[in-house]
């Protein structure tokens, strides 16, 4: 499968700068991205790092100062007003607040999009009485939000947003407002949306949670700046920038404030991860070492995990230990004292 | 003055004023509810930003809300007689009524829209949805419990200064107080239209509070 042919959603030199004063933000440098038709893309940053920004240049709710935006092949930016509206109708938006009509019942919320894009009234509401089916909340048609949960608004929104039918769904941090249980249900459900019905789906979020359940690729956004693109389990096995690192293994916070000659960082790369790689390593090179910290993760079906280890002074201990790793073909990087920058 | 003739003396004067405010909270909100929607929709952060528009009408609108309402209805006489042909009665009264109470209006019905959620607003944008869907379609519909709230409380006001207006002859209960109890100090008369006054606010209060109640449909916790 060639996906490169497959472009749904490319940004170009994109930035956006809010004329604020005293001084203008900036709040997104020189982004380009590409986004397959059919994956689910995530764009992972801390606040503040111009996510919610760049998702809403994706459909122009933001308008960006430069750069432009292609939604299959067609230039948004060069658009006349009417047909940026008609457009929207293929790219649904859910939201972390949900931003459900107050006034409105579920039923009705699904409806206002088609109402908009004036389908007849019979055709709406089999049209929404199918999505309340599909998020699976047919029994509560006549439910205002305030009616409902949390998980269930969202439902509501995401049947809302798929209502006429778009190619790409963009997530707001969709699930931030949820509790953890909640959040697995509503990331299944989006999951399910792009197996099923073929949707792309656009996310951005602060937890890394969220992107290794469901998300095929993923951008780290961090100061405005897009620092890495790529597959999810090459950001995890091989993270390149500090806030990646920062983003998939929190410990690594820990190194700043400890000082000593050198750690590692192994990965476990879905393979070696049950065997007890660890202590076969104390006892094979005679040497004690220090944990850090330790995590391990379960991605796309496999186990992988991050552990960081603390060497001992001792030059050749070092240096068995890490032929030793290179012996059984596990992956380490050294970890440099101070270098979180 | 027989019982008869008091009944119909004060009936008279509660017709009036019922319809001095009536009318007049309807037509306040004929001139008010668009000007109250251009304000929102000119707003810095509103639909179609326009900085001119918005300053110069709100400097009409807070220019005649700081006159104090029996001293406009003085100073609008003339305009009082070239529209209705007199300056007195209630007819004549609805004319200061409704330019004192329209500015008043649009201020409310544009702080009523200025509350509704910027994200569901946005929400609407993101489906695809004009401005002028926006406004119809979203604001004025999720707004509708406070626009409700708010056109009991004008109309309450309006009520309030159609009493005023009977110190210039401008009918109602309020110039029978004027009348009875202040020319005449006849102060049973005048409790009597206090007492009626008092109580048409009272359910004029309570209406709207209970349709705003079976109209908003968010529910709160119990």
């Amino acid at each position: 499968m060639n996906k490169q042919d497959n472009i749904i959603l490319k940004v170009e030199n994109l930035s956006k700068v809010f004329a604020i004063k005293p001084e203008p933000i900036e709040a997104l440098t020189d982004i380009n991205l590409e986004i397959y038709a059919g994956e689910i893309f995530g764009i992972i940053g801390l606040s503040g790092a111009g996510k919610s920004t760049l998702i809403r240049c994706l459909n122009l709710l933001e308008k960006p100062t430069s750069g432009r935006v292609f939604f299959k092949g067609r230039d948004l930016s060069s658009l006349p007003k009417s047909e940026l509206l008609e457009l929207r109708q293929s790219m649904g938006m859910i939201f972390q607040s949900f931003n459900l009509f107050q006034q409105r019942s579920a039923i009705e919320n699904i409806c206002y999009p088609l109402e908009i894009a004036k389908v007849p009234r019979e055709q709406r509401l089999a049209r929404a009485r199918e999505l309340l089916e599909l998020v699976g909340l047919p029994d509560r048609e006549t439910a205002t939000p305030s009616e409902l949960s949390g998980g269930q608004q969202q439902r509501v929104a995401i049947a809302r947003a798929l209502a006429t039918s778009p190619s790409v769904l963009l997530c707001d941090e969709a699930t931030s407002a949820l509790d953890p249980s909640t959040t697995d249900s509503i990331l299944a459900l989006l999951k399910q949306i792009n197996r099923d019905l073929g949707v792309t789906i656009v996310l951005i979020t602060h937890e890394m949670s969220v992107v290794e359940r469901i998300c095929d690729r993923v951008a780290v956004i961090d100061r405005s700046r897009i620092v890495e693109v790529g597959s999810v389990t090459d950001l995890f096995v091989h993270p390149q920038s500090a806030i990646a690192r920062q983003l998939v293994f929190p410990g690594g916070e820990l190194v700043e404030r400890l000082t000593g000659d050198a750690a590692l960082r192994i990965v476990f790369d879905g393979e070696s991860s049950f065997e007890p790689v660890l202590a076969n390593m104390v006892l094979a090179c005679q040497a004690p070492v220090n944990i850090l910290s330790a995590d391990s993760k379960n991605i796309e079906g496999r186990a992988y995990g991050q552990m960081l280890i603390q060497l001992p002074d001792d030059p050749a201990a070092q240096r068995r230990i890490r032929e030793y790793l290179n012996s059984r073909k596990i992956t380490f990087t050294e970890e440099i004292w101070n270098d979180n920058a | 003055m027989t019982t008869l003739e008091l009944l119909q003396l004060l009936g008279q004067g509660l017709l009036e004023t019922l319809y001095m405010t009536l009318i007049s909270t309807f037509l306040s909100y004929l001139i008010g509810l668009p000007l109250g929607m251009i304000l929102t929709v000119t707003d810095k952060k509103g639909l179609r930003p326009n900085r001119a528009i918005n300053l110069a009408l709100g400097f009409v609108i807070n220019m005649l809300r700081s006159v104090p309402f029996l001293i406009l209805a003085v100073a609008i006489i003339p305009f009082t007689r070239w529209i209705v042909g007199t300056s007195i009665g209630s007819t004549a009264t609805i004319v200061p009524l409704v330019v004192a109470a329209a500015p008043y209006v649009a201020r409310m019905i544009e702080s009523s829209l200025r509350e509704v959620d910027a994200g569901v607003i946005e929400a609407a944008r993101s489906m695809g949805s004009s401005d002028r869907q926006v406004l119809f379609k979203v604001m004025v519909p999720e707004a509708k419990p406070s626009l409700l709230v708010g056109a009991t409380i004008a109309t309450t006001t309006i009520l309030g200064y159609s009493a005023m207006a009977g110190f210039m002859a401008g009918g109602g209960l309020g110039t029978i107080a004027i009348n009875y109890g202040y020319h005449r100090y006849n102060t049973e008369i005048m409790l009597y239209t206090v007492a009626l006054l008092i109580i048409v606010v009272q359910v004029m209060q309570e209406a709207g509070l209970h349709l705003t109640r079976r109209l908003d449909r968010r529910r709160r916790a119990e």
